[in-house]
């Protein structure tokens, strides 16, 4: 779940933000599905170099029947103190985590590598290299994200959240290239992430690309060519099926 | 009226949402005049074994839970850190548990488990296996699964102690359960239906 100042937003390739829906809602709806798992990320955190909106990241995690991951404009400790104790279970670290690498060190220490996540945005060029961006996907970092994995699980990161900028958005499957590269470097678990469109693309990610864990947003959010709201989710029967 | 037994551990939002969710009449306090109404007691709890004695202790909550649970039988049911201190000690700390179990918690120790690449924390969704019948459980969804984070466990003194088991390298104790006094180590807050129909249970059986 994408969090742009109060509301919820989907994007396509990291651009132009389309409201879908009030966080509470989508969180409550999400709740009756029985979704294993939720991350929201604040996406404009970092770009107004604002930090997180605490009262609101409370609403959102008492509404919160499952466990959940909160990313955005995280640069201190004491940022994931807090919002550790506003009933969250792990924290999600971007471009701070590229600015300061050892701050995942010290996060992981304090807090348990199981609490921290650290969430890479990759573009690719037209060579067919890879780059890792941050401020939501508007600064190129120079920097590998196959090297910026492995320098993030020698810091103690738990968890790696891997999200393809150019597949955001667009249901056209996820960049198996891009997680493969990624989930045979490291060994923490990787969470594929940015272009899920059908379940199939689950199993993919997994057998294919080595990842660990799926992710997807707008296919459990928007419907068809013309991108109506819709929140659906997967049954468990459909999700074994494609996962086990 | 259950009483959410406040002792400055962790975030309640989510038990008391999921409370109010399966229409349990609930309230959160650390006053003593309330707990000693209570008709029903939930010990919630993240975080280390010895802040949370601490924490019970500062507050003066000790001495009315004893009486509350032993003297009165008041259905009690703790939750993953308050499950622990269900039990005598925990070789997370050293002060002393509440003792009304026994049991003592211990860490999880992976050295005898061949090809164990499982880490700790315990985190993440796993299955709970019933040993024995009990009403928390009553009409629960088949191959129930509950959310887990924790990186020790309780291991009982007494077999008739144990309500529920899960693997982790090993089969650990999850849930266990005396008369009137419970405790699960998953959080229900977090684990969707399966959460809901325990504290539901909670609420209308113990």
């Amino acid at each position: 779940m994408l969090l742009k100042g109060q509301g919820l937003v989907k994007t396509m390739r990291f651009k132009d933000p389309k409201y879908v829906g009030d966080p509470i809602n989508a969180v409550r709806i999400f709740n009756e599905k029985e979704v294993d798992e939720l991350i929201l990320l604040d996406i404009q955190a970092t770009v107004d170099q604002k930090s997180p909106q605490k009262r609101h990241i409370l609403e959102i995690a008492s509404e919160c029947f499952m466990p959940l991951c909160y990313g955005g404009g995280i640069r201190s400790l004491d940022d994931i103190r807090i919002i550790l104790g506003l009933g969250v279970e792990k924290v999600a670290i971007n471009t701070y985590a590229v600015e300061n690498p050892s701050f995942v060190r010290n996060a992981a220490h304090e807090f348990g590598s199981q609490s921290i996540v650290v969430a890479i945005d990759a573009k690719e060029h037209s060579s067919g290299k890879y780059e890792v961006f941050t401020h939501s996907g508007r600064v190129p970092a120079k920097l590998d994200p196959v090297e910026h994995a492995k320098t993030m699980e020698e810091m103690g990161c738990g968890e790696i959240f891997l999200n393809s900028i150019d597949r955001d958005g667009t249901r056209q499957g996820y960049d198996i290239a891009l997680i493969s590269q990624v989930s045979h470097a490291v060994s923490v678990p990787v969470i594929a992430c940015g272009g899920a469109g059908k379940l199939s693309d689950f199993g993919d990610a997994v057998e294919l690309g080595g990842a660990s864990a799926v992710a997807a947003g707008s296919m459990f959010v928007l419907h068809g060519k013309h991108r109506a709201v819709l929140i659906t989710y997967p049954s468990l029967q459909e999700l074994k099926e494609v996962l086990q | 009226m259950i009483v959410v037994v406040d002792y400055g551990m962790g975030n309640l939002g989510s038990i008391m949402n999921m409370l109010k969710k399966v229409e349990a009449k609930a309230l959160l306090s650390s006053d003593i005049a309330e707990i000693e109404k209570a008709e029903k007691l939930i010990l919630p709890g993240v975080g280390s074994f010895d802040a949370g004695m601490k924490n019970l202790s500062t507050l003066g909550l000790t001495p009315i839970l004893n009486k509350k649970v032993i003297e009165d039988k008041t259905p009690i049911l703790g939750i993953c850190l308050g499950m622990q201190l269900l039990t005598k000690r925990s070789e997370e700390g050293n002060l002393p548990g509440l003792g009304w179990i026994d049991a003592e918690t211990v860490r999880f120790k992976f050295d005898d488990v061949q090809g164990m690449k499982n880490k700790i924390p315990h985190m993440g969704w796993n299955t709970v296996e019933l040993v024995k019948a009990s009403k928390l459980f009553n009409d629960m969804y088949p191959e129930p699964r509950f959310y887990f984070v924790h990186s020790y466990h309780v291991r009982c003194n007494r077999e008739e102690d144990i309500l529920a088991k899960t693997f982790y390298g090993y089969y650990f104790t999850s849930a266990i359960i005396r008369d009137n006094i419970a405790g699960v180590q998953f959080h229900p807050e977090k684990s969707h239906k399966f959460g809901m129909k325990l504290l539901g249970n909670f609420a209308r059986f113990a």
